[in-house]
């Protein structure tokens, strides 16, 4: 077994808003090993960009622990943490709105390595951009080029590249591949496999995509309104997934297939409810097909039901 | 197919972008039907030139870069590329509506829901009185499921999926034959996506109306369209009914059988994916013959020059020099359906 390279202990991120406290990220536990990868899914609005975010400390967590190799940065000076931006990274959602629209493709991937001074000439840099922009499938021609000339799959490639300049350890992936066309994405989702295997990177793939997050991941976790619900290894969970959201989830995924037109089945009705002052009990029960009286009473905590399974519903852990 | 049926006909369609003395060819030479009632799935990746087909449909190309360079729109047997602007006004949102990607984009965040739908009702519905107004609104709204009483809210006090149910109330409200859906769900969460593919199948029963359903995502076409084209640097490589082209005993476009390897699926256990090598060609520089011969697997010195043709047997048809007509024939038990 690998040491943890990422531990969060009962992580919590609140917001407050003029209505109450928005709890985006509500006491989440759970550690990734050195060279794995954790998939987190949910619909948007479930807290999983801002777990990442909190990870990354681009947020001020509200409570909790991250260990990051066994040190707790919350606690980092500023120094320190520019230190450990360089071994976490993050490759963001939207490839319209994270990449400077005045800065070119090349200025954008060798920002980091000039603010970090990897490289001390000039040509050494532009190598090493180069290197990185044909990595992630960008020929030379672009170097030159603005974000707005770029349709979002090339923008989404840029920020790839922008990740990788300065080899971290970490990467949290938010919706890296949500932007990209089906071939290029399953290129993208290889690519970052690959370069997992040969850097020993270790990701937190943030995604809705159920399909993508099974190819990439080690293990799975299910959020629902700013908790995790599931959390399995990734086999296990597509299985037997266990928790009522989670089989929803899994089976609105349209199937490029004949005859497996699955959405005449039952969908999910309703939508999310909203995560400020969130009622107490299963966050998922006003739209839970099977919920009782008790899902609302009693509070659900993740139990493991299964080998390294665990799963949070008030129903499965009573029987 | 049968050519009686069909609402809209496109023959031969040429459109090119130009820019600063760069030409690029976003559709060469498409030709597409959609019949009566049906819904045609256009499939492709970015820059396949899906979109500029759809535009070009309702003559929205950019004024002064989209031109036509030739070919036919025929809408109910008249070329909608003939008319002018002032008859187009009449048919845009009226007997074509548009329902776009991005539903966070595509409405005016200063006016209320009401508002917005109640200004393609008093272009299009003049015969609409002004008190029966309301009543309309609401009753579309409760079409795509959104509660009447919220009406007068502001898009940004809707979720996602709701904004996106609000855009196809708008599309929906004049009942237009046509109805373009430039991926609908592209921007949803699957479980609201669900919900949104659901509800359109349904509004498609009430209405009538066809559909071109432009889309990457072919579960999505699956679960939604009778027929299917498949679109690879603008032109069109292989179309043919649902069955045709989802039917894996059926031959297929080298592009189709890479599309299909590059989708994860959560049925299959490989942990790699077989995705097309390469890029799309830039549309600029389009390769010669066939578009696809830099990254397809089966290319040979024939691929590389010349106008390819396409062979087609029935409904199905692939614009390949792998296959002669009688190949195409599949398993036989829904081509004797075509056959009646």
């Amino acid at each position: 077994m690998s040491q943890p390279l990422l531990e969060c202990r009962s992580l919590k991120k609140y917001f407050d808003t003029p209505r109450g406290k928005l709890h985006a990220v509500d006491d989440i536990s759970f550690t990734i090993e050195a060279g794995k990868t954790l998939g987190v899914v949910g619909e948007s609005g479930c807290g999983k960009s801002t777990l990442g975010r909190t990870i990354l400390r681009l947020l001020p967590a509200t409570s909790g622990e991250i260990l990051f190799e066994g040190k707790n940065i919350l606690t980092y000076t500023k120094k320190e943490s520019l230190e450990l931006r360089r071994k976490m990274q993050i490759v963001f959602q939207d490839p319209y709105s994270s990449l400077d629209p005045r800065k070119t493709v090349f200025q954008t991937i060798s920002e980091p390595l000039q603010v970090h001074h990897v490289y001390q000439s000039r040509a050494e840099i532009q190598q090493r951009t180069l290197e990185l922009m044909l990595t992630v499938g960008l020929t030379e021609r672009y170097s030159s080029i603005y974000p707005h000339e770029m349709d979002g799959g090339r923008r989404q490639r840029v920020g790839i590249a922008r990740a990788l300049s300065l080899n971290p350890k970490f990467i949290v992936c938010d919706e890296p591949v949500s932007a990209l066309d089906v071939s290029i994405q399953a290129q993208v989702l290889n690519l970052m496999m690959d370069i997992q295997e040969q850097m020993g990177l270790t990701y937190l793939f943030i995604t809705h995509n159920l399909s993508v997050v099974k190819h990439i991941s080690d293990e799975i976790a299910v959020m629902y309104l700013g908790q995790m619900i599931e959390l399995a290894p990734a086999e296990e969970l597509f299985l037997h997934p266990a928790h009522p959201y989670t089989k929803a989830l899994l089976q609105a995924i349209p199937i490029p297939a004949l005859g497996q037109n699955n959405l005449e089945k039952e969908s999910l009705s309703g939508e999310l409810t909203s995560p400020i002052n969130p009622k107490p009990g299963c966050r998922f029960a006003p739209r839970c097909r099977y919920a009782t009286e008790r899902c609302s009473a009693t509070e659900c905590h993740l139990t493991e039901i299964a080998p390294n399974h665990l799963c949070a519903c008030p129903l499965i852990q009573m029987s | 197919m049968n050519n009686q049926g069909s609402l809209l006909e496109i023959k031969n369609l040429t459109v090119q972008y130009v820019t600063d003395g760069e030409c690029v060819h976003a559709v060469n030479n498409i030709s597409l039907t959609i019949p009566q009632g049906k819904t045609l799935g256009l499939v492709g990746e970015t820059g396949a030139g899906k979109t500029t087909t759809a535009l070009s449909i309702l003559k929205l190309l950019p004024k002064f870069t989209g031109r036509v360079i030739g070919g036919k729109i025929l809408f109910g047997g008249e070329d909608l590329l003939e008319k002018s602007e002032e008859q187009m006004g009449k048919i845009r949102g009226g007997r074509i509506s548009m329902i776009f990607q991005d539903p966070m984009t595509s409405l005016n965040p200063v006016l209320t829901v009401h508002n917005q739908i109640a200004e393609v009702l008093k272009l299009h519905s003049t015969h609409l009185k002004r008190e029966s107004l309301d009543g309309e609104i609401g009753r579309l709204l409760e079409m795509v499921g959104i509660p009447s009483s919220r009406m007068f809210e502001y898009p940004h006090q809707f979720s996602g999926g709701m904004k996106q149910r609000v855009v196809i109330a708008i599309a929906i409200a004049c009942s237009p034959e046509l109805l373009i859906a430039d991926e609908p769900t592209t921007a949803l969460d699957v479980t609201i996506q669900a919900q949104v593919l659901k509800m359109m199948r349904k509004l498609r029963q009430e209405l009538g109306s066809s559909m071109l359903m432009i889309t990457h995502d072919l579960g999505v076409v699956a679960n939604i369209c009778d027929y299917v084209a498949i679109m690879y640097a603008g032109e069109i490589v292989e179309y043919g009914t649902l069955e045709d082209i989802f039917d894996p005993d059926c031959k297929h476009h080298p592009y189709t059988v890479g599309l299909f390897r590059s989708i994860p699926n959560i049925h299959v256990n490989s942990r790699r994916l077989q995705p097309i090598d390469g890029l799309m060609p830039e549309p600029t520089a389009l390769p010669d013959g066939c578009k696809f011969h830099p990254r397809c697997p089966h290319c040979t010195d024939a691929c590389r020059s010349g106008e390819i043709q396409t062979v087609s047997y029935g409904t199905h048809g692939i614009k390949c020099i792998l296959y002669r007509s009688e190949e195409l024939v599949g398993n036989t038990f829904h081509r004797t359906e075509d056959a009646l």
